[in-house]
């Protein structure tokens, strides 16, 4: 590359893609994105839709819990809470749909500050445990405030609609979700170009020598729970949108161990890998559900005995990934990257 | 990267824009583990823009100090000032914005993070960044990190001699070369005061001249106040202006590295009960080289 002067070759040195290839396969992508709902029927748009939900919660798990080194086990209740407050707001207040979406965000948020305030004295898996327990007195006030949450029974959301056109088809929402999907992404990845990601890192890595250099350990871990509630808050007003409607049983624990799942496979501590990790969490099931339906006429009782082997095989792919790729599905793409290198643009 | 062979604009530039060198007092400070005492009654000073070495044996306290005085430990009494300001009750990340850097016995790098990141971690404390800043990379945040990456290009990596490793992992690197880094971090804290906890251990003698050289010109180009402890004698005679020497947890002299070195009482220190006259003798021939 030829620099022209060295104030342009700092700032292309910060950049996001360094890489011509990069920048490519990049718009690449996008272009896929843009496509896909042209391509796909009902059923894979849901999918594709859940998809991007759940990066957007799997990429705020990973900013805690990768990059920061904060192990949380309630993730999924910050998706509640940003789930109930945008039913709430969109049923009670009938404010506009980007407005409600923020405040659950933001809602979320705040409750990941509280919830994060035992991070300073406990680490690992103390950590993990007051989290679930913070998770289990929301679900207690979620069944019992019923003024404000419905109860058992819930609140049934309408449909999400902007500027009075109703988006209540998957291909309709494909449109609202994919992009902001694509700027929480986008979002997160600037973070850490950023000296408040680096400090995450450092907290992470050693939270002694990050004190020495001026990073106040309480305010960054609390930043952190707060970003990955804010992150949470905002899959959940997602998901409100997209299931229309909310219970106290919508976000289970077993969700928040979905999302923790999701950034081992995926890659804890990289960018790509909370979204590896969501792709491959909520399409593996269906992928093996298909594999199953393919090979279930050459099966006797297939029905019965092949329900239970997917959930198995399910279970043994993530154990194998924890073995056999630590590093998880970012450490793959980064090895495939490193084989193509620069392929095809140059050579 | 183009690399200029014209001298760094770092030596001009240094003394405008960077704050002036700190003074440092430790002022009877007393600190104990339980029972034991690792320090007491400790005193001594280092003077703005000079080079104070503290050294005495192994487990004698030297370590403690440096903990006490950047606010991981806090003494049972005592006080800590810096530039004539108490900082005895201050938190280590109020101690850094305030102009103290150190490095550690046992390099505390991040070992994941490369050698450039980890240097850009040490200018924290002076970035302004927000979150939705950081989160957009929007102007500020964008203009911030340039700047950053070119002060850490310009000013500290082309100065340490450390171009050729910027992007590696500091986990691949050799121990001189994570010193190196370690010192490179804390420099990039634009520090008025540099604690550097025994910066040329496990070196070679080429790293280690190196190394003396590059703490020579962080005190007289970069105008900073530093506070070393070493075991290499050869070393602190060489470079320090001040010496005072611990054992015990307790002061037992200060003065110019001469003063120090002919003092019988830090002689026998070192030695035990052994013969003070002999390692004196072998403490000039190691300050004559
Ligand atoms: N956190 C601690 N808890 C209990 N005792 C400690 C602690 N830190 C240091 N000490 C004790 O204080 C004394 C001084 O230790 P320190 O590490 O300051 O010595 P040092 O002069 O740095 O030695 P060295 O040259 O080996 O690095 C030692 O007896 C040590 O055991
Ligand atoms: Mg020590």
């Amino acid at each position: 590359m030829i620099i022209g002067t060295a104030k342009e070759s700092y700032r292309a040195d910060e950049a996001l893609l360094t890489t011509q290839p990069q920048r490519v396969w990049m718009a690449i992508f996008l272009a896929a994105l843009v496509a896909l709902p042209f391509a796909l029927n009902d059923y894979w748009l849901y999918l594709a839709c859940l998809v991007a939900i759940n990066v957007t919660a799997a990429t705020g798990l990973n900013i805690l819990t990768g990059f920061t080194g904060l192990v949380s086990l309630g993730h999924a209740a910050f998706m509640a809470v940003g789930a109930y407050t945008v039913a709430w707001a969109e049923t009670r207040l009938g404010t506009p749909f980007f407005i409600n979406l923020i405040a659950g965000g933001l809602v979320a948020a705040a409750f990941g500050i509280l919830v994060g305030l035992p991070s300073l004295r406990v680490k690992g898996l103390y950590l993990a445990i007051a989290t679930i327990a913070a998770s289990f007195i929301l679900h207690f006030c979620f069944i019992h405030f019923d003024g404000i949450t419905g109860g058992a029974t819930g609140i049934n959301v309408p449909p999400l609609s902007i500027f009075g056109i109703e988006l209540a088809t998957y291909f309709r929402l494909y449109w609202v979700i994919m992009p902001i999907t694509a700027v929480m992404v986008l979002g997160a990845a600037n973070l850490f170009r950023t000296r408040i990601g680096r400090a995450f890192i450092a907290i992470r890595d050693r939270d002694i020598s990050a004190e020495v250099l001026g990073i106040p350990l309480l305010r960054y871990k609390l930043m952190s729970f707060s970003i990955a509630s804010f992150y949470a808050g905002m899959a959940g007003g997602l998901w409100a949108y997209f299931f229309r409607v909310v219970t106290p049983e919508s976000f289970p624990l077993l969700t928040s161990i979905f999302l923790l799942a999701a950034i081992i496979v995926g890659g804890m501590g990289a960018i790509i890998g909370g979204i590896a990790g969501a792709i491959f969490m909520t399409l593996a099931p269906e992928l093996l559900r298909f594999g199953m339906e393919w090979i279930s006429p050459l099966v006797p009782n297939a029905g019965a005995l092949l329900s239970p082997v997917r959930t198995v095989v399910f279970g043994a792919l993530i154990v194998g990934f924890l073995i056999f790729e630590p590093q998880g599905l970012a450490e793959i793409i980064q090895r495939i990257r490193r084989y193509f290198r620069l392929w095809p643009f140059r050579t | 990267m183009p690399k200029s062979t014209t001298p760094s604009p770092h030596l001009v530039s240094a003394q405008d824009t960077w704050d002036a060198p700190a003074g440092l007092s430790v002022e009877d400070v007393t600190l104990r583990f339980g029972g034991i005492k690792a320090l007491s009654g400790v005193t001594f000073s280092a003077q703005p823009g000079s080079i104070t070495a503290v050294i005495g044996p192994n487990g004698a306290g030297k370590t403690s100090v440096f903990n006490c005085i950047s606010g991981f430990y806090r003494p049972s009494s005592g006080r800590i000032m810096l530039d004539g300001q108490d900082v005895t009750r201050l938190r280590p990340p109020r101690r850094a914005t305030l102009g103290m850097a150190r490095s550690f016995q046992n390099i505390a790098l991040f070992r994941g993070m490369t050698v450039l990141d980890n240097i850009k971690l040490g200018r924290h404390g002076h970035m302004k960044t927000n979150l939705l800043q950081a989160f957009f990379y929007a102007g500020p945040a964008a203009r911030e990190e340039e700047a950053l990456r070119r002060e850490v290009e310009e000013r500290i990596i082309d100065f340490l001699e450390i171009d050729h490793i910027r992007n590696m992992p500091v986990s691949v690197l050799s121990y001189g070369l994570q010193k190196r880094v370690e010192l490179a971090r804390a420099l990039a804290m634009r520090p008025r005061i540099l604690l550097l906890d025994e910066p040329v251990a496990g070196m070679n003698r080429e790293e280690t001249e190196d190394m003396a050289r590059f703490i020579l010109d962080v005190k007289e180009e970069w105008g900073v106040t530093i506070l070393m402890v070493e075991h290499d004698m050869g070393l602190v005679m060489d470079i320090s202006d001040h010496v005072t020497v611990l054992n015990f947890g307790q002061v037992i002299a200060s003065g110019k590295p001469a003063e120090v070195q002919a003092d019988p009482q830090v002689a026998a220190a070192y030695l035990g009960s052994g013969d003070p006259a002999a390692l004196m003798k072998r403490l000039a021939a190691e300050g004559a080289t």
